[in-house]
């Protein structure tokens, strides 16, 4: 007889539950749509892959045993409305924007604003169905994300999520948030949010994406989102992770970008208990730009993993990498950047920087480049640190008034803010350092 | 104001300050110099409160009370500055941030609110021009690939800012060229006042011929060997410290 982990037998029991509820799912959509082949597919992918483990190189340093330990519930039974000044904090609300919002993974009519005016910013469910988005859903839908188990169980579940399409020639003035809320209604909750976003030529777009629990009952999200960057596009795509110690998110996002096209996206972790951080680029045309920036401050027992992936697959690209952690307490970071240049992809210049701060002897980081180059002119450098506060700067701020909490703080700052020089919205940047001066207890200004 | 009794000092139970007593009253300009290794840096960054430095016997006071126990923040709170013989390069941090966040907490932590955006801007300005310091120069991140007189200008003008009861100056004197030194100089001399007190550590005499002490002190091997008026400077300059190895027979 084979011994079964405890683990095992966890990640077990919501897979097969994850499985028969594709039964139920099947009853609330429409089953003769041809997106639903795609469902029927992927949750065979999903039975066979099911979810990932640490024999998997991939997933060596992140187990999520501790996430998939507990009964979610996968349909959440009743809707609950929630005002908007009691959800106001998590919105960027100093800015006009549009707004796609869900609540336990339903549609909030009520705190959203989408539009169909010249672009489309609405809802997948609606995407999904009606005839009019037929051909960007067959032209796109599930076209990039890869066939591994958790991109495959949403895929099965895809229903809800955003759907942005915006035509050739738009410059979309008003930044699109994407903010999914959960309210503990269920004493667990597991969410698949699943957006498609599809940018046409020399069109430009700002997204800014954050995932909410309102209470402390655990919550898994395992989102997938595939961007379309076509020629000459630009994509600046803004994930705020700051969510409660008792929900985990799985963030799996492709990007496929065309000839000349820009895809940025800023990704800042400071919340949640488990986060991973699945961020692929294919570059599929000459002279495009990708860039993934990240900064990464957490302590107790968090856990943020950015596995990043850019397929150099053309010549004459680049792509820029730059991530900063900051780890206090027990908490552990991993970041594992995958590059990847094809033999045709000459000329390629790719960049990855990952610098980490261990604040505290119990937290830990484990950092990995992984340069595949079969080109032979390419200019490709990595490089990675880690390392402790210095003592003669802490030194240095204490003797001239600065106590020891906020000059610690202020340095850490000082490690991370490079990330913020590329951030196009500058009210986006004010949250971001509020949230690290909150987060680091301190209330300072870090205005440089 | 300082009272420095009997101060034994050790890093890494390495004793560098053997025993020191110095008395430094309001008003007064104390030099301190001595040939390399004596202990000068060592005894200002105990005065500043250098945590890797363990204090074995002794105390320190100011106005009367031990500072002993008290972080680098606190002294600097009560008045105590140090300018820096290597200025720590911190990237990402500009000068003019440093300072209003400095100078914010000095005040919170006497219970004073924060000093009035218009009020900092007038004060960077006016202590930025009486050290020549370009103003494109306080957005820039803190001594991060400032040159050497860059530093110490630097240096200074963060002690015109906090205007402190207690200045030590470290060295400041090194990696200046003369009409950096004359800047400097000229700015203590400002800031010099019946209330306050500087402390001046230097290999050399010329940073004395601008800023005239009252009393100089020689330190050898961790202790105060021979104390004396600006003269003792002078005579140190042109025979070194021979001399006075042999007078004191150290």
């Amino acid at each position: 007889m084979i011994p079964v982990s405890a683990g095992m037998t966890e990640n077990m029991e919501l897979k097969e539950k994850l499985v028969s509820s594709f039964m139920a799912f099947e009853n609330m959509v429409d089953i003769d749509s041809p997106v639903h082949d795609i469902r029927t597919e992927a949750i065979k992918h999903f039975e066979v892959e099911g979810f990932p483990t640490k024999r998997q190189e991939a997933w060596k340093y992140t187990s999520l045993n501790s996430v998939l330990k507990h009964d979610y519930s996968v349909f959440p039974k009743h809707e609950e409305a929630l005002e908007f000044k009691d959800v106001k904090r998590y919105f960027i609300h100093d800015i006009d924007s549009y707004q796609i919002v869900f609540i336990d993974g339903k549609y909030s009519s009520h705190l959203s604003q989408t539009t169909h005016d010249g672009i489309d910013v609405c809802l997948m469910s609606a995407a999904l169905t009606k005839p009019k988005y037929r051909l960007i859903i067959e032209n796109y839908f599930n076209k990039i994300a890869t066939k591994d188990g958790l991109s495959s169980l949403n895929t099965a579940f895809s229903a809800e999520g955003a759907y942005i399409h915006i035509p050739k020639n738009k410059l979309v003035e008003k930044p699109i948030q994407i903010l999914h809320f959960s309210t503990g209604n269920e004493a667990a909750l597991m969410l698949q949010p699943r957006n498609l976003i599809v940018v046409d030529e020399n069109s430009y777009v700002q997204i800014i994406e954050r995932h909410q629990s309102l209470t402390d009952n655990p919550v898994l999200t395992n989102s997938v989102t595939e961007v379309f960057t076509n020629k000459r596009a630009i994509v600046d795509y803004y994930k705020i992770q700051n969510d409660r110690e008792t929900a985990s998110l799985i963030d799996n996002t492709f990007i496929n970008q065309n000839r000349e096209s820009i895809a940025k996206v800023h990704t800042f972790s400071f919340g949640g208990k488990l986060i991973r951080n699945n961020l692929n680029f294919f570059q599929n045309g000459e002279r495009i730009d990708s860039t993934m920036k990240g900064i990464t401050i957490i302590g107790n027992k968090q856990h943020v993993d950015h596995n990043t992936l850019v397929h150099h697959i053309e010549p004459n690209c680049e792509s820029h990498q730059d991530y900063k952690g900051i780890f206090d307490d027990s908490s552990t970071g991993v970041f594992n950047g995958k590059v990847i240049v094809e033999k045709e992809a000459q000329k390629t210049n790719a960049y990855q920087a990952n610098n980490n701060i261990l604040v505290s002897d119990k937290a830990s980081i484990n950092t990995k480049p992984q340069l595949e180059i079969f080109a032979d002119d390419v200019k490709c450098s990595h490089g990675c640190t880690i390392g402790q506060l210095d003592d003669s700067a802490m030194f240095y701020l204490r003797s001239r008034g600065i106590p020891e909490k906020e000059a610690r703080a202020l340095l850490m700052f000082a490690f991370s803010n490079n990330v913020l020089d590329s951030v196009k919205i500058p009210e986006i940047k004010n949250r971001i350092t509020k949230i690290i001066a909150n987060k680091l207890g301190v209330n300072i200004g870090f205005d440089l | 104001m300082l009272k420095i009794k009997n101060l034994h000092a050790s890093v890494d139970d390495k004793a560098i300050l053997k025993g020191i007593d110095l008395h430094v009253k309001p008003g007064e300009v104390h030099a301190i110099m001595g040939p390399n290794g004596s202990g000068k840096s060592t005894l200002a960054a105990v005065v500043a409160g250098k945590e890797e430095y363990e204090v074995e016997e002794g105390e320190i006071l100011l106005d009367g009370e031990n500072i002993d126990e008290l972080g680098p923040e606190e002294r600097a709170h009560k008045g105590v500055f140090m300018s820096f013989q290597y200025p720590v390069e911190i990237p990402g941090v500009s000068v003019t941030n440093f300072m209003k966040t400095s100078i914010n907490e000095t005040r919170k932590a006497k219970g004073l609110e924060d000093m009035p955006a218009n009020e900092m801007l007038k004060m960077i300005r006016e202590k930025s021009e009486m050290l020549e310091i370009d103003r494109k120069f306080l957005s820039r991140s803190l001594n991060e690939g400032f040159s050497g007189g860059e530093k110490k200008r630097n240096e200074i003008f963060q002690m015109a800012m906090l205007e402190p009861k207690l200045a030590i100056l470290d060295e400041t004197d090194s990696g200046l060229d003369i009409d950096a030194l004359r800047i400097v100089a000229n700015g203590v001399n400002k800031l010099k006042s019946k209330d306050n007190a500087v402390i001046i550590i230097t290999h050399y005499q010329r940073l004395l011929d601008y800023i005239v002490p009252d009393y100089v002190h020689v330190l050898m091997d961790g202790k105060i060997v021979k104390s004396g008026d600006k003269q003792l400077a002078h005579k140190l300059e042109a025979k070194g410290y021979d001399w006075i190895k042999e007078e004191v027979g150290v």
